[in-house]
């Protein structure tokens, strides 16, 4: 094979006939690393860019700032909050859908992609539209003084409802190709539920699960329709960070604005990263599952 | 007795599964459940298990040694089950997976760690997969991981072992050697064993019984020699091994067979009427001449002489054509061609269920 490809790049102008013709296959390349480099690394590296003009001082004292700090803190406890109860969520979800029959359930299948096919302002919405004053559900709220809008218990709700795919759809087809043989088998050997739960379906699906987890994670730090529309934006209270990012770029404070932006940014990175070695691993994972090695004599 | 299953019934929506079915099973006993796909021997095979629940029409009931079993769960019912796609837990090594069952046993009644350990152990030796116990399965073969199966199945001293079409996964030569091995395991172990199988070479190799069902329903059962000699009926007949069926007359209890008649040992009464009349492809005899017996005359069609019987298609001159496997000698000695005019004789013949004539 090797000499072969030497013959024929000695000759120059000999192709394999199905391939392009080299400037095509130049062109394609390069239209597509001019597109992301404009499009994607370009941004990124300005916001890096505008974060330090003033230099790595300014950057630091940005976070000095009571508000963005306020800021960093609810996007942790709204993350925090809707991550774990995804992972439920999507576990139960996926369970039940991959593993009994019933009725009804394409329908919770459609019903899961819901988030990903509305706008997340829509989504936001939904929530003021229930619990906000003028809502269904408001003028019982406030008479028992409770206050789900414009406070963070809204800005969680909505986080959940724009997260809540994310575990599901990564688990479903995952659980659907293993089937329920293993448990089955646990179960006939004495295993409890939890004990099946805990052995035999968890390692099964843990790095299925965990780059569920991770998408989730990212999308529900970066999290900014749902989220704009019922936090109210008050400053220093129910303020996340993507919108005390617009909140600082509106009042012209750029180097604080693509400060807190290059957080944001530093955990796509991470996300990428992480996101990329899990790919690598479920698909090997996989890979297992569906091609036995060899089977030899007895 | 060992198992005993009564008036168990099972539908899935509209589709009957299995049809007020009884069996019994005796101690230390190989049964095999044999049928077709969809005849619900793998479904009676988890209702054994407890894997799967049968109607609750207030008449079914299932007995391990007395004690009636069907409220109690899979996991306290102490069944060792062996799926067809082994169920092998894959991020668990060889004896990790062997050890599963006992691992999980509530802390009063769980074996010392070195207990659980040695009995691995043991029981790798004895499905011969010594020095293995540190791989996972996907490094092992198809066979090796069926016996990892078995292995971790037998670990929790199951009052029965059932087995789900244990073989069927695997390529024939693998399944000849574990059908073998499977026998001699049982011939020491001495544990009640349900093996299902739609194999019908597989049943009758195995078995000390077989059971034969068909749609929804036991046929017949009996040992290996009983249901292929003497099959209860056409559909029994018909699913174990070839067959060749003739739509014919009844006479007196004797079957209609070209010039004259033959007897039919299986009819009891002597009556008259359309049959069909079923003879095995070894129970037919070719002659170039009629020697006062009934034959019918016939045209050598084809011939496959490769295996232990010639197998002879011969073509009547007004009917379908009819197998025979002629023993090798005889077929030398006949020194047949194709396009020989041969006589065809029953030696044994069948019918089922004529139908009355007044």
């Amino acid at each position: 094979m090797a000499i072969t490809q030497k013959t024929l790049s000695n000759h120059g102008r000999t192709q394999p006939a199905a391939d392009d013709p080299v400037w095509l296959r130049m062109l394609m390349i390069l239209t597509t690393f001019a597109f992301i480099s404009a499009f994607l690394i370009l941004p990124i590296v300005v916001i890096f860019m505008e974060a330090f003009q003033d230099g790595v001082s300014a950057y630091l004292a940005s976070f000095k700032d009571p508000a963005g700090l306020q800021a960093i803190k609810l996007t942790v406890i709204a993350t925090g909050i809707s991550v774990p109860l995804n992972i439920v969520f999507g576990l139960a979800a996926s369970w039940a859908i991959a593993k009994f029959e019933f009725r009804g359930k394409s329908l919770l299948i459609t019903l899961i992609d819901l988030p990903f096919a509305v706008s997340p302002i829509i989504s936001g919405l939904i929530y003021v539209l229930m619990f906000g004053m003028q809502g269904w559900l408001g003028p019982w709220l406030a008479e028992n003084d409770l206050k789900i809008i414009f406070a963070v218990p809204g800005i969680v709700l909505a986080t959940i409802f724009v997260t809540f795919p994310f575990v599901a759809r990564e688990l479903i087809p995952l659980m659907q190709e293993q089937g329920s043989d293993e448990e089955q088998a646990a179960i006939s050997l004495g295993a409890s539920g939890l004990q099946t739960f805990w052995r035999v379906t968890i390692p099964n699906i843990n790095w299925g699960l965990l780059y569920g987890v991770i998408l989730c994670n990212a999308r529900a730090m970066g999290e900014f329709g749902a989220v704009s529309v019922v936090s109210g934006h008050i400053r220093g209270k129910t303020n996340t960070m993507p919108l005390h990012i617009e909140i600082l770029y509106n009042e012209y404070n750029v180097v604080a604005a693509f400060a807190m932006a290059s957080i944001l940014a530093m955990l796509g990175a991470v996300t990428l990263v992480l996101k990329s070695l899990l790919e690598w691993k479920v698909r090997q994972q996989r890979s297992e599952t569906l091609e036995p090695t060899a089977a030899e004599a007895i | 007795m060992s198992i005993c299953v009564k008036n168990i019934s099972k539908t899935f929506g509209s589709y009957h599964a299995l049809k007020n079915v009884n069996l019994e099973v005796e101690d230390g006993e190989l049964i095999a459940l044999l049928g077709p796909s969809g005849s619900g021997k793998t479904t009676l095979l988890r209702i054994i298990a407890g894997l799967e629940i049968a109607d609750d029409d207030g008449r079914g009931e299932i007995h391990f040694r007395g004690q009636n079993v069907a409220h109690q769960r899979v996991g306290e019912r102490q069944v060792g089950f062996v799926f067809q796609h082994y169920a092998l837990f894959k991020h668990m090594s060889v004896i990790e997976n062997i050890a599963f069952g006992l691992r999980v046993r509530p802390q009063e009644t769980r074996p010392s760690k070195s207990e659980i350990l040695r009995k691995a152990n043991e029981l790798l030796r004895l499905i011969q997969l010594e020095g293995y116990g540190n791989r996972f399965p996907a490094q092992l073969s198809g066979g090796q991981r069926q016996r990892v199966a078995l292995a971790r199945a037998l670990a929790i001293e199951p009052r029965v072992l059932l087995l789900d079409e244990p073989f069927g996964a695997l390529d024939a030569k693998v399944r000849q050697g574990l059908r073998s091995w499977l026998r001699r395991l049982h011939n020491e172990l001495k544990m009640t064993t349900i093996l299902v199988t739609h194999d019908q070479e597989e049943a009758l190799e195995v078995a000390d019984r077989v059971v034969v069902m068909n749609q929804a329903t036991i046929e017949q059962v009996g040992t290996p020699a009983e249901v292929f000699h003497s099959p209860a009926s056409e559909f029994v007949m018909d699913f174990l091994g070839n067959v060749n069926v003739f739509r014919g007359r009844v006479e007196q209890g004797r079957a209609v067979w070209g010039n004259g008649t033959v007897d039919v040992p299986n009819l009891m009464s002597r009556i008259s009427g359309q049959a069909n009349v079923y003879i095995r492809p070894h129970e037919l005899k070719l002659s170039r001449s009629l020697n006062g017996s009934a034959g019918v005359a016939a045209r050598v069609n084809r011939i496959n002489p490769a295996g232990s019987y010639a197998k002879v298609v011969v073509t009547p001159k007004d009917g379908a054509d009819i197998q025979v496997d002629l023993p090798f000698e005889q077929f030398l000695e006949l020194n047949l061609q194709c396009g020989d005019e041969v006589y065809v004789t029953p030696q044994k013949i069948r019918v089922f269920s004529p139908e009355y004539e007044i």
